[in-house]
């Protein structure tokens, strides 16, 4: 069954997830449409870097399924390059390549996975070093550059194999109060062009701003989700409005 | 560079009863001269394939196939467990007679020569350290980079070769560089199987000339020589892959 950008983008659908005896995921479901920009917030432990790193198979799910484009990620003979393709991660720790400058860690992946053109690949890595405005820190290596700083290469790394979908996972959590604003305008600039998002965040006035949709977490389930209009105001759990209460 | 020197030491020998005579008999020299390229080539070949070993090992050893695992660890248990003297003596009279002999027109020669065997020897006497070595450095690489790695669709050899290796390989080199400089020494054990190299040289030319202290002395000195290049190298080395901000 061909997948159509009518239908959703990513379709999460009762997914179970458990380390040992810890149960951590406990029937999620969501469905998210090409271009839309969701939010996923909750308190810390609760499943959100799971979730996300389930959507592109770093992390095998137990039941349930979750879609990419019309594709199972957890069929056992899904191409797994094809689905890293579609799917580029963001973490919280950059985890950048340490031993290589910030232009050759945005130019890698497509010259060693995809196995494209260098002089290609090079202009479209500088290209996107421009786009989260590096400009002049290309020869830099993360260990000279800020953490803001890393944390857009290593966004414009993961842009560099043409995702049609970016997972965020608390990318803001770790920098100073004053680099977290250009990290979150890089990803804003994202989102208006379209790319669909799905951010794990602390940031709850960003979230506010830019999210078609919010999903709170708590426990392993999806407690309370809406559009941030709606879900910031009428919140009507006791856990949303306490994990509100605490982070506004 | 026989001719600048000859004099010197044959006048040496007559004036004092030092004899090098390695440095003014042309026969001796030849010989002398051959055992440095033999001694050389064993060392070079031994370093190479030991760190091959200590790669493919290393990679190896993190294999999903559990059979795989326990070679590894058996392999390293019996190279690291039993002295490199019994290996060599192991591997050409043990192994050594099993392997086929190739028919030369007449004659038959072993498909493996003494000095082969001293490089298999040796290459997985050392690599057996060294595959630990690499494996303390892969150890040393975080989670998260594999993940970021794999997370770009590198599959796991690709992420071995071009990011875990590369990394572990930094925080690996000082204690490569003790192994290594370990191996260069070991070499000499495969007097044991009459390979040419230095010290089996050098010995036969102190049978003849009955001349073991001065023949002492160029042992020494040439050994301190190699392993003070080979440290230099790998502290070049050491210094050329070291990265802004990191290690
Ligand atoms: N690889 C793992 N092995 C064992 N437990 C894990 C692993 N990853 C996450 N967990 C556990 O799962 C729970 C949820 O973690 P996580 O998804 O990181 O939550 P969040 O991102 O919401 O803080 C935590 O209790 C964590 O300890
Ligand atoms: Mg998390």
């Amino acid at each position: 069954m061909a997948w159509s950008p009518d239908q959703p983008i990513v379709s999460i659908q009762n997914v179970y997830k458990s380390f040992g005896p810890v149960e951590v995921l406990k029937g999620v479901s969501f469905d998210v449409m090409k271009g839309e920009v969701i939010c996923i917030i909750g308190p810390s432990g609760s499943g959100k870097s799971t979730l996300l790193r389930c959507i592109n198979a770093l992390v095998p799910i137990d039941r349930g399924s979750i879609m990419v484009e019309g594709q199972e990620v957890h069929d056992p003979d899904l191409d797994k390059l094809e689905l890293r393709k579609k799917v580029g991660m963001v973490f919280q720790q950059y985890n950048l390549f340490p031993h290589k400058t910030a232009l050759q860690n945005v130019m890698m992946a497509p010259i060693h996975v995809l196995k494209q053109d260098k002089a290609e690949v090079e202009a479209r890595a500088r290209r996107l070093i421009r786009k989260v405005r590096l400009e002049g820190k290309e020869d830099a290596y993360p260990g000279e550059l800020s953490g803001g700083q890393q944390q857009r290469v290593a966004i414009a790394r993961s842009l560099a194999m043409n995702p049609d979908i970016m997972l965020f996972d608390e990318v803001t959590a770790a920098l100073d109060p004053e680099t977290v604003k250009e990290v979150l305008v890089t990803i804003r600039e994202l989102a208006e062009e379209g790319m669909t998002c799905l951010l794990v965040t602390h940031e709850m006035g960003f979230a506010r701003e830019i999210a078609d949709h919010i999903y709170f977490t708590d426990g392993g389930v999806i407690v309370e989700h809406g559009p941030p209009k709606t879900f910031f105001k009428e919140a009507r759990d006791p856990r949303t409005r306490e994990f509100l209460s605490q982070i506004l | 560079m026989f001719d600048l020197i000859s004099d010197f030491f044959r006048t040496l020998y007559e004036e004092t009863g030092w004899n090098f005579v390695i440095f003014y008999e042309e026969y001796e020299w030849s010989r002398f001269v051959d055992a440095i390229w033999v001694s050389l080539k064993l060392i070079a070949a031994s370093l190479i394939f030991s760190v091959l070993v200590g790669v493919i090992g290393a990679w190896a050893q993190g294999s999903p196939m559990r059979w795989l695992r326990l070679v590894m660890a058996g392999y390293i248990q019996f190279f690291r467990n039993t002295p490199p003297y019994v290996q060599l003596l192991f591997f050409y009279f043990v192994v050594g007679n099993l392997t086929p002999k190739v028919d030369m027109g007449g004659y038959y020669e072993p498909l493996i020569d003494s000095f082969g065997w001293a490089v298999i020897s040796l290459s997985f006497f050392a690599g057996a350290f060294n595959v630990e070595i690499f494996r303390a450095g892969i150890e040393a690489v975080p989670t998260a980079t594999r993940e970021a790695a794999e997370s770009l669709g590198y599959t796991r050899l690709k992420a071995y070769l071009y990011i875990i290796l590369p990394l572990a390989f930094r925080v690996s080199l000082p204690a490569l560089n003790n192994n290594l400089v370990n191996l260069v020494k070991t070499t000499t054990q495969a007097y044991a199987i009459a390979v040419p190299e230095m010290l089996y040289t050098l010995n036969q030319v102190w049978s003849d000339n009955v001349n073991v202290e001065e023949m002492m002395i160029v042992l020494f000195i040439y050994y301190v020589g190699l392993v003070a290049i080979l440290v230099w190298g790998m502290h070049r080395w050491e210094k050329a892959m070291r990265v802004p901000g990191y290690g």
